[in-house]
């Protein structure tokens, strides 16, 4: 599986500004790619547009070389899966039958899920430790399960391609290392995934891929541990910050710390 | 992940709640025979139904019953049961079609203007001296007029689609409240205008056979799609980019459940007049009892919305020595539920 991007630029009407200004790069599988950059520089256009939601772009979307134009929505979903963040639903399904509706493309349009069907989905949520939740509410389950919930639906879906929007938000720290290390374990799998994040420790931690994106622009794409710099990220997102290596059993890896040691306001500035 | 209560659930048993539903429906169509002005106990209301339903097979079998108890029961109550059964459970499956397409568990049958729009067309007719089977055709084509509206405004605008919806029908709904404040000014105050204000309280009382032949077709065509595509309603439920990103065709399958739901909701209004809160109401209670799954909710709302208007509408014919027109009584019984779901945030 591969997805290439290249050259995309979109703005949503045509006066207003170039939300996402050129963006290229590529992805395989296995690639755990991370996308940061502040709030509002388009990651999530950019998700939008690879999932077929946003068409009136210009430059090209590949997936395993083929134009994403050309694909109506069932076959993008058989390629893309899209992990929201986890929100707390208006209507209140079963975990089973929530993870079911991943399995929509496979499904004939007045058919509904089989025995065939709910072994899969059993069998994806036992994979990420949850399928003793099957009967549970969506609504009465943790942040972290229903972040796993979601991931169980992707799952089922067959697509290999797993786009995720923040799914460490509005988790609690134990819950956001035990998210990131079954998403880790997914791209060792095989599947090319691709996520956006506000934590560069997680872009250490688990990703080897990352994407830096300001103002609609790519401005670093490279492995995170040598690329993803102390400047870099200060320059992103307008704070001062200190990356250093930290040694531990498993290795050496970076961390990431932000630095205050002047109180006043305009310190930055 | 953290130990949680919820872990190794147990479902209800949904199939002996549907089956207590069910028998529960069946002892109110009997209760329905036997109350009223004229006194006809269950037993003979049965007899009499199982007579003619043998007579239908075997012409040797011939009623030797007493005509005024046949008249009641086949000619009055059996009609007006039938179309209590239908309406009731139009209205709440349109309700409950409508909450999952929405996201909304606070939306009702006539959010996109059905309801205005019959009442209008309704008006209309009464206004025009029409007969009654001119008035529900007029009050049918005018609740898909209102709804048409409704979906076109939305189509032209921009921005997301279902908040471009519900804003599109509060629209139409005002736009066509104002043409019916307009024909109740114009209208003759000694015969039209009580007529029009009659028909909008919504009332079961002038059921006919020919009012169940006209509405059971129409019923069906909305009902059996959305009996089909019950799953995929649980699909839209998730939102726009989630449907969509599970391959399904949002714009389409949204339209499907408009026409349904609109074609559910005219065909009600147009043979009984406005009939409000039972399409909202119920779907709650089917989520409550039966979970949010729509291939239960569906046909649960069927069934239990079925069985509330019927009860409502024998409260209706015997709570007072004149019949109260059952669309009040929807609203006091479903005004304080409101409330209560306002109050809970309307999950469950």
């Amino acid at each position: 599986m591969s997805l290439d991007v290249s050259n995309l630029s979109f703005s949503y009407t045509k006066e207003s500004r170039l939300v996402l200004n050129g963006v290229s790069f590529s992805a395989k599988s296995g690639d755990l790619l991370a996308v940061l950059g502040p709030n509002g520089v388009g990651k999530s256009t950019l998700f939008r547009c690879i999932l077929g939601f946003l068409t009136n772009y210009s430059g090209q979307i590949q997936l395993n070389g083929i134009d994403l134009k050309k694909l109506d929505s069932r076959s993008i979903a058989r390629m893309v899966a899209y992990i929201p963040q986890s929100t707390y639903p208006v209507f209140n399904f079963a975990v089973l039958d929530l993870v079911l509706m991943g399995m929509t493309n496979q499904i004939r349009l007045l058919g509904e899920p089989k025995a065939e069907h709910v072994e899969k989905a059993l069998k994806a949520m036992k994979s990420l430790g949850i399928d003793k939740l099957k009967n549970a509410g969506y609504a009465e389950i943790s942040g972290g399960e229903r972040q796993l919930a979601l991931i169980a639906r992707a799952l089922v879906q067959d697509a290999k391609i797993l786009i995720m929007d923040e799914p460490t938000a509005n988790l609690d720290y134990g819950n956001q290392i035990r998210v990131m290390r079954r998403i880790r374990k997914l791209a060792d799998a095989g599947y090319l995934i691709i996520l956006s994040t506000h934590n560069p420790e997680h872009a250490f931690l688990y990703a080897n891929r990352v994407l830096v994106i300001k103002d609609g622009c790519v401005i670093a794409d490279g492995i995170p541990s040598a690329d993803l710099t102390a400047e870099l990220i200060g320059t992103v997102y307008g704070v001062k910050v200190h990356v250093d290596d930290y040694q531990n059993i498993a290795g050496v890896h970076k961390i990431c710390v932000p630095v205050d040691t002047d109180y006043s306001d305009n310190a930055d500035d | 992940m953290t130990d949680n209560s919820a872990d190794d659930r147990k479902l209800p048993n949904y199939k002996l709640r549907f089956l207590i539903l069910l028998i529960l429906t069946v002892i109110c169509i009997f209760v329905s025979f036997a109350v009223g002005r004229f006194s006809l106990d269950i037993s003979t209301a049965a007899a009499l139904m199982y007579v003619k339903i043998v007579s239908m097979f075997d012409p040797h079998v011939v009623l030797a019953q007493n005509y005024a108890d046949y008249s009641v029961l086949f000619n009055i109550r059996l009609p007006r049961v039938i179309a209590a059964l239908l309406v009731g459970a139009a209205l709440s499956v349109a309700g409950a079609a409508y909450q999952g397409m929405f996201q909304n568990p606070l939306v009702s049958p006539d959010i996109l203007g059905a309801s205005a729009g019959a009442g209008f067309g309704a008006a209309v007719a009464i206004l025009l001296g029409l007969g009654s089977t001119d008035i529900m055709i007029f009050a049918f084509f005018g609740g898909l007029a209102a709804v048409g509206g409704a979906y076109g405004v939305s189509l032209l605008s921009k921005g997301p689609s279902t908040l471009s919806m519900v804003l599109a029908g509060i629209l139409v709904s005002s736009l066509f409240s104002a043409g019916l404040s307009y024909i109740k000014l114009v209208a003759d105050t000694t015969n039209e205008l009580p007529a029009i204000t009659y028909w909008l309280m919504g009332s079961l009382a002038s059921m006919t056979w020919m009012h169940v032949i006209y509405v059971l077709p129409i019923i069906l065509i909305g009902l059996i799609p959305l009996f089909l595509l019950k799953w995929r309603i649980n699909i839209l439920t998730l939102g726009e980019d989630e449907a969509r990103s599970l391959g399904v065709n949002t714009g389409l399958l949204r339209l499907a459940v408009i026409v349904c739901a609109t074609l559910l909701t005219a065909a009600s209004v147009s043979i009984t007049g406005v009939i409000g809160w039972v399409g909202l109401v119920i779907p709650h209670f089917a989520r409550m009892a039966f979970g949010c799954d729509y291939r239960r909710i569906i046909p649960v709302s069927v069934v239990m919305g079925a069985c509330f208007l019927l009860a409502v509408d024998d409260c209706a014919r015997t709570m007072a020595t004149i019949e109260v027109p059952i669309g009040i009584l929807t609203a006091f019984l479903g005004a304080p539920i409101f409330a209560y779901l306002l109050i809970t945030g309307g999950r469950h």
